[in-house]
């Protein structure tokens, strides 16, 4: 029983190091702002997630477990918070400017 | 086989440098400062990984977060300008100045590296009459509480100081509902933490450094988000609270050199009480003082 839960845990620790690679490379290489934005918080949520319940899966005690729960629970919310808050700002900047520098910053990164 | 931890501080010790190039060598102060937090975050991870928790909580609260808030608003109100190169021979100098003082500081820290200091000994001997259970809170605020007063007087003279300049006041924008969402969420919940955390210092790491600046924290996202006034200045409850920590650290200094052992010795039986008076206090000055210091407005800092 004991094995299974080891081994399920590291599964979840590298399916949680693949999700933040992932968007670490989409917050490098992705077009626009809007783009990165979704990929970063994507690795926030989903990675920290995983690595959350591969931990919560060797927890000795279940204060841990819900320690960790709120931990990721926060960092959620406050990602998906400043998520929205930049996208916002962005959209009120290319609103005031008429065109939107975001999606423009593509043709200059394959320059 | 390469040990695992050797591995995560290589890399530790790596990202440190390479980071703290960064933000000397950044291309503007913008990239500088953003490098200058990840290096704050980072060095908060490196006192937790040599056992130093109350350092890695202080570093993260008051290292990372809020001296890179001040650097973002002293940047925001002056003129974006590139960073600017230093000439040769003052490089030269900077580089002198600073092998100096590494080596001065590699004098004094080296000889603690053979474990043979007699301070922790002498900590832990005297830690059943210091009035609390954890011996980082046992020096800051019973064997060496002359420290933190004087840290008090710094936090006071950097606000005045900060006053007298008068930066120009930024009228904040009106809050996006998702902030005002989030704020309501996330300031009761720090002042919660921001409570636990000054109670646990008397046993375990924590303190009103880092309560400090977590209640401080709360204040700017509330502040921010609109939720409550500018602090009036010149109004005395706002006057007593950034002047609380020093008053009442120099009345306890006072009594207890007139009438007790001797300056800041305090009595073992009223030990506990009183540090965790002084701690309550201290808390409620940092955090009025450090959110004045990012906050601050016209308004509020002119009095």
């Amino acid at each position: 029983m004991s094995e299974w839960l080891t081994v399920l845990s590291v599964l979840f620790w590298a399916a949680g190091g693949f999700f933040f690679i992932a968007g670490t490379v989409g917050l490098l290489r992705f077009p626009d702002l809007y783009c990165r934005l979704h990929a970063v918080t994507k690795a926030d949520t989903l990675g920290l997630g995983c690595v959350v319940a591969g931990l919560a899966l060797r927890a000795d005690s279940p204060r841990e477990v819900l320690v960790m729960l709120l931990i990721w629970l926060l960092i959620m919310g406050s990602g998906a918070t400043a998520c929205q808050l930049l996208a916002h700002y962005q959209q009120e900047v290319s609103g005031r400017t008429g065109n939107d520098p975001a999606t423009h910053t593509a043709e200059s990164n394959d320059a | 086989m390469l040990d695992m931890n050797l591995l995560f501080d290589g890399t530790l010790c790596l990202l440190l440098t390479i980071l703290a190039i960064a933000a000397i060598h950044a291309r503007d102060l913008y990239s500088a400062v953003i490098m200058f937090i990840s290096f704050g975050l980072l060095l908060a991870l490196t006192w937790a990984r040599l056992g130093a928790p109350d350092l890695a909580l202080a570093e993260a609260a008051i290292g990372a977060g809020l001296t890179g808030v001040l650097l973002f608003g002293a940047l925001a109100r002056c003129n974006p300008q590139p960073a600017i190169r230093l000439s040769r021979p003052r490089m030269i100098g900077a580089a002198l100045l600073a092998f100096v003082v590494m080596a001065t500081l590699l004098q004094a820290a080296l000889p603690t590296l053979d474990m043979r200091s007699a301070l922790p000994a002498l900590t832990h001997y005297h830690l059943p009459a210091s009035g609390v259970d954890h011996p980082v809170t046992a020096v800051l605020l019973n064997y060496r509480v002359w420290d933190t007063l004087l840290e008090l007087v710094v936090l006071l003279l950097a606000l005045l100081g900060v006053r007298q300049l008068r930066p120009a006041g930024e009228a904040f924008p009106t809050a996006w509902p998702v902030l005002l969402a989030w704020a309501r969420l996330l300031a009761p919940l720090g002042i919660v933490i921001g409570g636990y955390l000054l109670w646990r210092g008397s046993h375990a790491p924590g303190g009103a450094f880092q309560a400090g600046a977590l209640l401080a924290a709360c204040i700017v996202v509330l502040r921010l988000a609109g939720m409550i006034g500018p602090m009036n200045w010149a109004g005395f409850p706002t006057r007593l609270l950034v002047c609380g920590g020093v008053i009442a650290f120099l009345g306890v200094a006072v009594v207890t050199g007139g009438w007790g052992d001797g300056w800041l010795v305090f009595p073992a039986s009223m030990a506990d009480h009183l540090i965790l008076g002084l701690e309550i206090i201290a808390t409620l000055t940092i955090a009025a003082s450090l959110s004045l210091l990012v906050i601050g407005e016209h308004r509020e800092m002119d009095g």
